[in-house]
C-alpha cells in the first residue's frame, strides 16, 4: 500500500478512523434500538424473540457482528491513543482553566463518557450476549424461539441493574450528543446548507436512542409491559 | 496615563527560563484606570518592579493594535481574557472590577515551550507555515489583480481565513493543545483561491505532517478554539483541511 504514506497514523487520519467507526456504531445503535423496541408491542416478547432469533441465525448478521466488534475495538484503541497524545501535548496544565466559557462539558469529557460506556458494555454483554451466544437461553416461547425476552425480564428484576442501565444511558446520550455532529465535522462534512440539520438530527438521535434504551429496563421493572 | 481607582491582585506566572520550574507570584496594584489596556496595566506593574529593583515580568507584545498576534496571555482561564474577538492588547481594565484577582499564565503546550515568564516560543507555527503555507509564482511584474475571476463568496471565505494572526490562542485554549484551527486557516486561505491550486494537495500533506511533528494534540471538535479566536476563524476551515487531507491521501496520485 505504498503511496498512502502516513494517511492513517497522522492526526487527521486517526480522527477519520474515530469518525468512520463512530458513524458505524451510530448506525448499529439504530438497528439495536429498533429490534429491542419490539418488546413494547407487549406480546410477551413473541415478536422480539423472532427478531432476536433472526439476528442470531442470519449469516450476514453474524458476519456483521465480527465487523461490529472490530469497529468497537478500533474506536476504543484509537481513542486511547489520541488521549495519550493529547495529554503529552500539554505536559503542564493551567492553574485556572475556564473550559465552560467556550465549550460544552460533554464535548470535553468524551473519554470519561466513553469509559463509562465501556464499563456498561462489559456488564451488558455478560447479561445478554454471553447468554444468547454461549451459555444458552434456558426456555423457548410459544413460537418455539429461544425466549430472550424471558432472560430480559429476569435480569431487570434487579433494581441495582435497572438504575445502573438508566444512568449509563445518560452517559450514552451525552456521548452521542457530541459524537454525532463531531463525526460529520471530522469527515469534513461541514456545509452551511446542512450544518443546521446535522446538528438537529444529532440532538434528536442522541435523545431518542438513549430514551428508548433506558425505557426498556424501566418498563420491565415497573411491569408496564409483561 | 490617567490614574484611576481600581485595586487589583495579580497572580502572574514567573519562570526564569525553560529549565527552571515556575510559579504564580502575587502582586498588588493600586489606582489602575479602567481606561488602561491590559498591557498598559502590566507596564505599570513592571515600572513598580523596576523601581523596587526587581526583575520585570517578561511578556510578548508588539503592535498593541490587535493585528500582529504577539500578545499571548492566558487570563483567568481564557486566552486573551474574558472578552470575545479581542487580543490581550485590546482588552481594557473596564472588563474587570475593582478588587478582582486576575490570574495570568503563559500559553501552555509542549509545542510552545516557555522562554521566560509569560513569553513562549511559537516558532513551531513558523515551521508549519514554512512546510507548505505558500504559493509559487513567476517573477516579474505582478499580474493585474482582476485577471483571475474569483466568486465573491470564495474571496470572502479566503479573506476570513487569512485574518488569522497566528497568536496561538486556539492551541492555548484547546484541551488537547491542538493547532488545527491555525493550520487549517493557513491551508484554507490558499486552498480557496485559484493561485493556491497547483500546490493544494502537496501543501495540506506537508503542513499536517509538520504540525504532527511539532507535537500538537489532536482535534476533538469541542469548538473552544473558534470561540476564543480573536479573529473569529471558523471551524469550517478544519473541515476543509480534513477533506483536502483525505483527498490528498486517497484520491490524489501525488505523494509527499
Amino acid at each position: 500500500m505504498s503511496g498512502f504514506g502516513n494517511a492513517l497514523s497522522s492526526s487527521i487520519g486517526r480522527k477519520y478512523v474515530m469518525g468512520i467507526t463512530g458513524i458505524f456504531l451510530i448506525l448499529f445503535l439504530i438497528v439495536h434500538a429498533g429490534i429491542n423496541s419490539l418488546i413494547f408491542l407487549d406480546d410477551n416478547g413473541l415478536k422480539f424473540n423472532i427478531g432476536a432469533h433472526f439476528m442470531a441465525t442470519n449469516w450476514i448478521i453474524r458476519a456483521g457482528e465480527y465487523i461490529l466488534f472490530l469497529g468497537l475495538l478500533v474506536h476504543i484503541y484509537q481513542a486511547v491513543n489520541l488521549t495519550i497524545q493529547n495529554k503529552k501535548a500539554r505536559p503542564e496544565g493551567y492553574a485556572v482553566y475556564n473550559g465552560s466559557a467556550n465549550s460544552k462539558w460533554y464535548s470535553r469529557s468524551m473519554g470519561l463518557l466513553g469509559t463509562l460506556l465501556l464499563i456498561f458494555l462489559v456488564i451488558h454483554l455478560k447479561d445478554f450476549w454471553v447468554v444468547s451466544r454461549f451459555t444458552g437461553i434456558p426456555t423457548v416461547d410459544a413460537n418455539g424461539n429461544e425466549d430472550l425476552y424471558a432472560v430480559m425480564k429476569e435480569k431487570f428484576q434487579d433494581p441495582v441493574r435497572v438504575v445502573a442501565y438508566v444512568l449509563l444511558m445518560i452517559s450514552l446520550c451525552y456521548h452521542l450528543l457530541h459524537g454525532f455532529a463531531s463525526a460529520f465535522q471530522t469527515m469534513g462534512w461541514n456545509h452551511s446548507k446542512y450544518n443546521g440539520i446535522i446538528k438537529r438530527v444529532g440532538v434528536w438521535y442522541a435523545i431518542i436512542i438513549s430514551i428508548v434504551f433506558a425505557l426498556m429496563p424501566i418498563a420491565v421493572y415497573t411491569h408496564l409491559i409483561d | 496615563m490617567s490614574t484611576g481607582n481600581m485595586n487589583l491582585t495579580l497572580k502572574v506566572w514567573r519562570q526564569k527560563d525553560n529549565k527552571t520550574k515556575g510559579a504564580l507570584v502575587d502582586y498588588k496594584l493600586a489606582d489602575i484606570s479602567p481606561d488602561m489596556s491590559f498591557l498598559e496595566m502590566f507596564d505599570v506593574l513592571n515600572e513598580q518592579l523596576i523601581n523596587k529593583g526587581e526583575e520585570p515580568v517578561v511578556f510578548d507584545h508588539d503592535c498593541r493594535e490587535g493585528i500582529c498576534g504577539m500578545c499571548s496571555m492566558f487570563i483567568n482561564g481564557r486566552p486573551h481574557g474574558p472578552k470575545d474577538l479581542v487580543t490581550t492588547c485590546q482588552l481594557h481594565m473596564r472588563s474587570f472590577k475593582d478588587g478582582d484577582t486576575i490570574v495570568v499564565e503563559p500559553w501552555r503546550a509542549a509545542a510552545f515551550p516557555v522562554v521566560k515568564d509569560l513569553t513562549v516560543d511559537r516558532s513551531a507555527f513558523d515551521r508549519v507555515i514554512a512546510a507548505g503555507g505558500f504559493i509559487s509564482v513567476n517573477t516579474g511584474n505582478a499580474q493585474d489583480a482582476n485577471n483571475l475571476p474569483i466568486p465573491k463568496m470564495q474571496a470572502d471565505a479566503a479573506f476570513e481565513a487569512a485574518a488569522c494572526i497566528g497568536c496561538g490562542a486556539c492551541v492555548a485554549t484547546c484541551k488537547n493543545a491542538s493547532a488545527m484551527l491555525f493550520v487549517s486557516a493557513k491551508i484554507s486561505q490558499l486552498a480557496l483561491l485559484p493561485q493556491g491550486q497547483p500546490e493544494r494537495y502537496r501543501r495540506v500533506q506537508s503542513m499536517v505532517a509538520q504540525m504532527d511533528a511539532e507535537g500538537f494534540g489532536n482535534c476533538t471538535n469541542t469548538g473552544a478554539c473558534e470561540a476564543e479566536c480573536p479573529k473569529g476563524i471558523s471551524l469550517e476551515n478544519i473541515a476543509r483541511m480534513n477533506r483536502d487531507f483525505a483527498t490528498a491521501k486517497f484520491i490524489s496520485e501525488e505523494t509527499v
